[in-house]
């Protein structure tokens, strides 16, 4: 099947978009971005590419006379079980190289009591994880490293409250996690994409209760894995664009690429603001999407993604659970949006004075849209559709703040919110790589990232 | 880009020249018994200040060489031990710092102290205070030339009276004191025939940026081109000599077809034709000027490189009317203009000189250029309908200077002139 690629590598996630030749979006991939860029590109595309299969998948389901019926259940079902599966598979490998890690150290002693602790906590890992990976599970992160880091948290505070030995401790029991999950995370597990639809299938077949459509799903999925793909043109964008082997021609700004892909996604956009990991955009789009003029944040990012990945680790949590609890707020506390660490001093004074976590989170969440609020005057105000891209478009907190903001500030308009604003970026890489005149359509890259979706 | 590296033309030569013969007469002036004027270039008066047979201090060229000598890092904190905030201008701190530190110039010899501060250039609030610094450190006499802000966009003939007055009565008779010697109008005059004769070469020279390709870069080469005009040499022959060998050489590069010199060789393929408002960053000066030329973009034309002078606008220093012609030379500062002036003056530079886009290049330390700028950004959009862009950075504070950042922001810009090349 052909297709074009684009690639987002942000500052804190990396992100895919598969196309095909009509400008339909096939499949979307996303991983947490590390300093190895090309690693973060393989794996997104390589997501992609399996999101793709999963889309062919559906569609082929669809078809079948007995699945059809029960089709979404089906498919949230499938969906669901390949997920667990990946997950399961993480936390093995998570696992051995925790063990790795305890086992190298000199004292025996030491090593048996650090081997006991990560077996009772990966156990309880694996029990949770099953309830997660339901099709009507509330929203988990799409990582991998913010799951895992919060249970394993969770279960070493547990477990070192009251240590049966001195020698057990937090601290030398997060840094055991802290060196592994990295080695974890550098890991590309795509190739396990057949064992994991199998599994998918099995469960769903034999435990979840689908039998009836066995043969649908059984052929459905062959049919899904057989199908190639053939990138005709990749373009890169994000901030990790200039450190990939890409051919400078292959390369778009992501201000060029947001301002595309939210025209994709509302043509009548006129105003895109991105608040991505390390930089906020505010960009004024004319009716084809191309970029009439932009600013963005300089000299600090505070009010970016980062400051909220920043408070996460203040608070002990992890990023993706910061927006629900601001929800909880029963009022807003004023949090100064100058400066990530200063806010951070904040946060203890506040949490030391015995104000709520969730007000004080409702006051950060404002602290960010605030500081986009003065970018966008700056890049010319705000006309209607107003479209937020960027990672923290999925922060309930963030696009409520904003929303309210917005309408005091520039009255009512319609505010356009994706639940793929995260991939906004690299829909507009996408489509300059469907629409590139010159037509290239061969790089090293390419071939490289061929033979792995192949 | 051409293989070539590092091209020297004669004009490079001689303005290396007279820059080294200036400070070493600087540096033999006490014992030559020259009195020695510190000065702005802003509505500098070059051709009074060498009529009395004195010698100018230009501190902001002194400030912008130590930034591209990389030395202003440490002299802008050393002032900060002084107690000078983060905000202040950078020039300020840099000039404070260098003097903390000895004020050896930037070609290595000591700089005589001042016997006079001639603040002829009052538009710029920064300017007096920096003065008032150097009159505590130096304590010598300071002429203050009082300048009217152009704030209903035209200059007015009381305008221009009342800073002949001051001139006249203030200016020329304390110079007169310090110096030793009597006013020689004559001589001035002579001077300001000579300036002229050097501003039509320097227009022609800007006018040449109209032709496609550009064979200059009206920023980053324009820089070096109003080195001497704007600083020590305007009304000596030296300067008359440099911009006779300048115009010569670059127009004879635009005959042969030939692009914009940069340090890496000459741009052969003209991708983005700019204008630019703003200073450039000094401290990363030729780091900054290759994220430009890497794209094959040329700036054709610049306000900075006019804030010693609207020559392409048609000021002419005029030897007949010799302090009215400087009155009004001090008055038509660019950053003199209000904002609508300078709105137009953009506008017609984008025009003239058929740019795709213009950029602003905004300094925060620098009120004097940076106030308005968004206005004007938004004003010029909707006016010309041509790309505009928007960077930050500083002049000579190097920790103010993200290269990332800038570049990805340039790229941007460049991308979206192309995307709307497609519309």
């Amino acid at each position: 099947m052909d297709c074009y690629v684009g690639i987002d590598l942000g500052s804190t996630t990396t992100k895919a978009i598969f196309m095909d030749t009509e400008e339909r979006i096939l499949g979307r991939g996303i991983t947490n971005s590390r300093s190895n860029y090309g690693l973060a590109c393989e794996i997104a595309s390589d997501e992609a590419a399996i999101n793709a299969r999963f889309a062919l998948l559906r569609a082929r389901i669809a078809e079948g006379p007995r699945a059809r019926s029960v089709m979404a259940d089906l498919m949230g079902w499938l969906e669901s079980k390949f997920h667990l599966a990946h997950h399961l598979e993480q936390v093995k490998a998570l696992e051995e190289v925790s063990a790795g890690i305890v086992g190298r150290w000199p004292d025996e002693g030491e090593r048996a009591i650090y081997r006991e602790a990560l077996a009772t906590i990966f156990a309880r890992m694996r029990e949770a994880a099953a309830p997660l990976f339901r099709p009507d599970a509330p929203v988990r992160s799409d990582f991998f490293r913010d799951i895992a880091s919060s249970q394993y948290l969770e279960y070493t505070e547990q477990l070192t409250r009251e240590p049966d030995d001195a020698r057990l401790t937090f601290d030398r029991l997060t840094a055991v996690y802290d060196r592994a999950i990295l080695l974890v995370e550098a890991r590309n597990y795509s190739s396990n994409y057949a064992d994991y639809l199998e599994f998918a299938c099995r469960e769903v077949i034999d435990v979840e209760g689908f039998r009836d459509a066995r043969d649908d799903i059984t052929a459905a999925a062959e049919y899904a894995a057989g199908v190639e793909f053939n990138a005709l043109n990749t373009i890169g964008t994000g901030y990790g664009r200039q450190t990939l082997p890409f051919p400078k021609h292959q390369i778009r700004s992501e201000i060029l690429c947001h301002g595309l892909g939210a025209h994709a996604m509302f043509p009548d956009t006129r105003t895109v603001l991105d608040i991505g990991g390390q930089d906020t955009k505010a960009i004024q789009v004319d009716g084809r999407g191309i970029v009439t003029s932009f600013q963005m944040n300089d000299r600090c990012a505070a009010g970016c993604g980062r400051y909220l990945g920043y408070i996460a680790d203040e608070m002990n949590m992890g990023v993706h659970e910061l927006g629900p609890l601001a929800m909880q707020a029963n009022r807003t506390i004023r949090i100064n949006s100058t400066c990530t660490v200063f806010a951070g001093a904040e946060l203890r004074e506040r949490l030391a004075i015995g104000e709520r976590r969730e007000d004080i989170l409702s006051g950060l969440h404002r602290a960010i849209v605030l500081r986009a609020m003065s970018l966008l005057a700056r890049s010319g105000g705000i006309e209607s559709e107003f479209t937020f891209t960027g990672g923290v478009a999925k922060n309930e907190a963030a696009t409520s703040a904003l929303k309210r903001l917005v309408h005091e500030n520039y009255g009512e308009m319609t505010i356009n919110i994706s639940p793929d604003s995260i991939y906004t970026g690299a829909l507009g890489a996408a489509l300059f790589a469907r629409r590139d005149r010159r037509g290239d359509m061969v790089n090293v890259d390419l071939n490289k990232l061929k033979k792995r979706v192949n | 880009m051409s293989k070539q590296t590092a091209q020297k033309e004669r004009s490079m030569e001689l303005q290396k020249e007279m820059i080294s013969a200036h400070f070493k007469r600087l540096a033999r002036a006490r014992e030559e018994g020259k009195k020695v004027v510190y000065t702005f270039v802003p509505g500098n008066l070059n051709e009074l200040v060498w009529s009395f047979d004195m010698l100018p201090v230009h501190p902001e060229i002194n400030a912008l060489q130590s930034g591209m000598r990389k030395l202003s890092g440490a002299y802008v904190q050393e002032a900060e031990k002084f107690g000078h905030s983060e905000d202040v201008c950078t020039y300020v701190k840099c000039d404070i710092g260098m003097l903390k530190r000895g004020n050896v110039g930037p070609t290595g010899e000591k700089l005589p102290e001042p016997d006079l501060l001639l603040l002829s250039y009052t538009g710029c609030f920064t300017f007096m205070k920096w003065f008032e610094l150097l009159r505590a450190e130096y304590d010598c006499p300071v002429a203050m030339l009082h300048v009217p802000y152009q704030a209903g966009g035209r200059m007015t003939p009381e305008m221009v009276g009342y800073v002949v007055k001051q001139l006249r009565e203030e200016v020329i008779p304390l110079m007169e004191r310090i110096s030793g010697r009597p006013y020689d109008e004559a001589g001035l005059s002579e001077r300001l025939a000579s300036s002229a004769r050097a501003e039509e070469n320097l227009v022609a020279v800007w006018e040449t940026a109209k032709h496609r390709p550009s064979p200059i870069d009206a920023y980053f080469g324009g820089v070096y081109y109003i080195g001497p005009i704007f600083s020590a040499f305007r009304g000596l022959e030296s300067c008359e000599t440099y911009y006779e060998t300048l115009r010569g050489e670059v127009e004879e590069r635009m005959r042969k077809g030939e692009g914009p010199i940069t340090p890496e060789g000459t741009v052969e393929h003209e991708r983005y034709r700019l204008v630019v408002e703003g200073p450039p960053n000094w401290t990363s000066f030729r780091e900054f000027w290759k994220m430009f030329y890497d794209e094959g973009a040329v700036v054709v034309n610049s306000t900075y490189t006019k804030v010693g002078g609207l020559y392409d606008d048609g000021f002419r220093h005029d030897p007949a009317r010799p302090l009215e012609t400087l009155a009004e030379y001090c008055l038509g500062c660019y950053t003199n203009l209000n904002l609508p002036s300078r709105v137009a003056y953009l506008e017609r530079a984008i025009q003239d000189y058929g740019a795709d886009g213009f950029l602003i290049n905004s300094v925060k330390s620098c009120n004097s250029f940076s106030a308005g700028q968004l206005l004007m950004l938004r004003e010029l959009e909707k006016r010309t309908g041509k790309a505009g862009g928007f960077i930050e950075s500083d002049l000579v504070d190097p920790r103010y200077f993200s290269a990332a950042n800038i570049k990805n922001r340039l790229e941007s810009y460049f991308q979206m002139i192309e995307a709307k090349r497609q519309e």
